[in-house]
């Protein structure tokens, strides 16, 4: 009897009492998808890279996006953000500039000469891909990766398809588009450069392929009948922009006009901007709110002074004048003719009323074809075995994005069709919507705005137009990501549990639940910023 | 802003930890080496406030002692769900006696210390409003007025919730408890009694006084902290949410408290020697409904055609308080 005076029974720890007997649910970690991933048409990791970036992490960052995408510093210059567009961030004040942060890596990465990835150990199988364009270069990196050969067969003198041959050098240095694609070749490809694939059963046995990834894209601009004179210049916009592109800039006088309401009508109009017109007028059958351009460039065309006829289709197109006639929207919201005309000055025409793919190799060939499409399977898989498609051959939105995803989505399916296994998209988790956030705990923070040029001097010259990010602009976009249904472990589960049931496991293995003691109140799920707990039911 | 500094963490300082913080930027709660001086394993209900807020206090003055603490506590919740015998929860010095005697004991420690020149040990007096702004509120008086070396911290739900949810002097008018049932013409506690515990320290000019909640833990552990510089007595009353009590969902004690706060309902503030010197502004100001409608004590005020009435002079308490404290947001 060793105990203190007055003292006759030995003091005990409450941590005696298991207390998690009175629970009757129980909170536990979850990690749902974060509404940026869910958007991206590439598949990338957005969140997960975020977090890296948001310690100055870079590399760490840029790492796990080539992980998806391996061309980063393009895509954060071209790609349309859906991302963005899916933040949840927007709901509070703006969303996260994340295109701006990809951007900011890619080009770090450049700087510092960062390599992809090695490729894999080699399988002893070769993939044709036909097209360099983002699908084709998407689905070798990937294939690479795989450890499959690849030759990489390409139509046009230089690689890059429509990312050098469509989107202007404004929008994308060439400077970046050759090194991004660079990296990919140092993985080891065997290219073949001006070479059309006419045949493409011929073509895989040629190269002695074990698959084929067949990624075109969209060449042909279609074209309508316009009543028109002889000495009426016309022209449509992919040929337009492919000429500038090579340097050799068709003449178009000081009045142009572009007919279309896409991308590829304000490409073309920014474009005449700067090669010399005056003005550049673009004709839209419908208004503004239904162009399918995307809203940013639609904002910086009108910035370079280039005007639009919204609600107008053009008539006639003789000499210097072309005649116009006004539409107005009908009840269901779609546009009639007014019989109203007007005429406007025009030197020459663009037109840009969509693309069309040559699919003349098809000719021939068992794979099917449908309203100017390849329909192909999950796996991008046509009904060919070992013929896969993607990018705008397979029916999508047409973004270099999209492409960039259906390649990795190819490569994907070949590896599991040279494996002999059946292809599988991983699970997704289910979505982390905003009204599982508790913003309280985000600090108050508007978005850094990416420095335009100033509009005289994107008048008259290609400099890249969007500016990117100093890094202190992009740590501060990224940690303004919310990281929605991810644990970003602020400790507060940790520190707001009255039971001391939350075990701090530090050094990004987050936390662990002690149901010895846990009451199941509910504070942690409660006060979790991010939606990164959820309550389930005991079972009992 | 491109020449700055980047001083923007994600959470900024609003949640318990950040990873991107250096470590004496972030809270002690965020440490896995805090004293968890109020342990796993008590007995309090299923989101305690007061549990919360006793570990929030308590490990912010261990740090700031470097562990040399004696905390004194008056009978209550807080002691009861802490050490039913012979098991206890506390890993720290401390010492139960009356309900209402716990200023006194902790003078009494004080002196003790003082007379064996143990000047590094550091003493806290604690009770819940109870034991605070009633039966103990003699003696607190007295140990203020002495100047005694002791920060004494309330925390305060706003009712005798130990003994079965009566009403206090600290239990805001309008509310249902068991001594102030929601009948009659005005229903629950009624408007113009009760006691300004924070002010009336203030009027006894002793170095210092704060309030804090369990929703801020940055600002309470500051506080904490920042008492501690002082010698003599102080005076920290902390708003700690009551699930029973209140009739309030138990996941919810830290969003009340911050809507007692975001509301002016419950003034955030700090003063030394009778001046205030400091508030917590509010950020997302609220009306008092959005802090009344998730508790069950107020339910009355919202049944059938409710009180707006009643609601009306509520919130006419918390515009006062944001008028005498100044608590409005910062404009942008």
């Amino acid at each position: 009897m060793d105990r203190p005076f007055a003292i006759t029974l030995p003091v005990g720890s409450s941590r005696a009492n298991h207390t998690g007997s009175w629970r009757v649910e129980r909170p536990v970690y979850v990690d749902h998808l974060p509404p940026c991933n869910d958007a991206c048409p590439a598949g990338e990791n957005i969140q997960r890279w975020l977090y890296h970036a948001e310690s100055g992490d870079y590399e760490a960052a840029w790492r796990i996006l080539v992980e998806e995408n391996p061309l980063p510093a393009i895509m954060g210059r071209v790609c349309f953000h859906p991302c963005e567009s899916a933040c949840n961030r927007v709901r509070v004040d703006e969303a996260v500039g994340i295109n701006a942060v990809e951007r900011f890596l890619g080009d770090t990465a450049l700087a510092r000469g960062w390599r992809l990835p090695d490729p894999g150990p080699d399988s002893g199988r070769r993939v044709l891909v036909v097209g360099a364009g983002p699908a084709g270069l998407s689905a070798t990196y990937h294939l690479r990766r795989a450890g499959h050969a690849v030759t990489l067969v390409e139509g046009a003198a230089r690689l890059g398809g429509m990312m050098r041959y469509g989107i202007p050098a404004y929008r994308l240095p060439r400077a970046v588009l050759d090194a991004e694609v660079e990296r990919i070749l140092e993985m080891g490809v065997e290219v073949v450069l001006g070479r059309s694939v006419k045949d493409i059963a011929a073509a895989r046995d040629e190269f002695r392929a074990d698959a084929v990834f067949l990624a075109v894209g969209a060449q042909l601009g279609r074209r309508v009948s316009i009543p028109a004179g002889d000495s009426a210049k016309m022209i449509d916009a992919v040929t337009f922009l492919h000429q500038v592109a090579e340097d050799d800039p068709p003449l178009l006088g000081r009045h142009v006009v572009v007919y279309g309401g896409g991308d590829t009508a304000l490409d073309a109009a920014r474009t005449a901007r700067r090669l010399g017109a005056t003005d550049a007028t673009i004709v839209y059958r419908r208004n503004r709110a239904k162009m399918p351009a995307h809203a940013e460039e639609v904002e910086q065309a009108l910035g370079e002074g280039v005007t639009v006829r919204w609600l107008s289709t053009i008539e006639r197109f003789e000499g210097e004048r072309l005649l116009i006639e006004k539409m107005a929207l009908n009840a269901e919201g779609f546009p009639e003719p007014t019989g109203e005309l007007e005429e406007l000055d025009a030197d020459a025409l663009v037109l840009a009323l969509g693309q069309d793919t040559d699919l003349s190799l098809l000719e021939g060939s068992e794979v099917h074809v449908a309203d100017g499409v390849v329909p192909v399977a999950e796996s991008m898989m046509t009904d060919v075995p070992g013929v896969f498609a993607g990018g705008d051959v397979a029916p999508s939105d047409r973004t270099a994005t999209v492409a960039v995803g259906h390649g990795k989505r190819a490569a994907k399916g070949i590896d599991a069709f040279l494996g002999d296994r059946s292809f599988e998209r991983p699970e997704r988790h289910p979505l982390a919507a905003f009204e599982r956030l508790n913003t309280w705990y985000y600090a108050d923070a508007p978005r850094t705005q990416r420095p335009e040029l100033e509009r005289i001097r994107r008048q008259t010259n290609f400099e890249e137009v969007v500016g990117g990010l100093t890094e202190d602009n992009a740590l501060f976009e990224a940690r303004r990501c919310l990281s929605c249904g991810n644990c970003f472990e602020c400790d507060n589960c940790f520190g707001v549990c009255p039971d001391n049931a939350v075990i701090k496991l530090g050094g990004g293995d987050r936390y662990e639940i002690d149901y010895d003691y846990c009451k199941g109140c509910g504070i942690c799920v409660a006060e979790c910023p991010c939606g990164a707990i959820e309550m389930v039911p005991e079972r009992i | 802003m491109t020449e700055t500094r980047v001083h923007f963490y994600q959470v900024g300082s609003f949640a318990v930890g950040n990873r991107l913080l250096s470590d004496a930027d972030r809270t002690v709660q965020a440490s896995r080496e805090r004293t968890n001086s109020l342990d796993a394993g008590h007995r309090a209900c299923q989101g305690c406030g007061e549990a919360l807020g006793a570990r929030y206090a308590l490990d912010a003055a261990m740090r700031a002692t470097g562990g040399r603490l004696v905390a004194v506590n008056a009978t209550g919740c807080l002691e009861v769900f802490s050490t039913p015998f012979p098991e206890t929860s506390w890993r720290i010095a401390w010492l139960h006696s009356l309900f209402g005697n716990a200023p006194a004991v902790a003078t009494g420690v004080a002196a003790a210390m003082r007379a064996k020149g143990r000047d590094d040990v550091r003493v806290v007096g604690q009770a819940g409003d109870g034991g605070t702004v009633d039966i103990g509120f003699g003696a607190l008086s007295g140990m203020f007025e002495r100047h005694d070396d002791v920060l004494f911290i309330c925390y305060d739900n706003e009712g005798y919730m130990n003994t079965g949810v009566q009403r206090s002097a600290a239990t805001p008018p309008t509310a249902r408890t068991a001594t102030s049932e929601a009948v009659g013409a005005d229903p629950g506690n009624v408007f113009g009694q009760g006691k300004d515990l924070p002010r009336i320290a203030m009027a006894h000019d002793i170095p210092y006084v704060a309030t804090a909640t369990v929703a801020d833990l940055h600002d309470l552990e500051r506080k904490v902290e920042r008492a501690m510089t002082f010698r003599g007595a102080r005076y920290l009353h902390v708003l700690v949410p009551c699930p029973l009590g209140w009739g309030a969902a138990s996941a919810d004690t830290v969003r009340l408290a911050r809507l007692a706060a975001e509301s002016g309902f419950f003034p955030v503030f700090e003063a030394e020697h009778g001046v205030v010197t400091g508030v917590r502004r509010i950020r997302r100001r609220v009306g008092v409904e959005e802090y009344l409608r998730p508790q069950r004590r107020f339910a009355h005020l919202f049944a059938g055609e409710g009180r707006p009435d009643l609601v009306a002079r509520l919130q006419l308490i918390a515009d006062a308080n944001v008028e005498r404290y100044g608590l409005a947001p910062e404009e942008e």
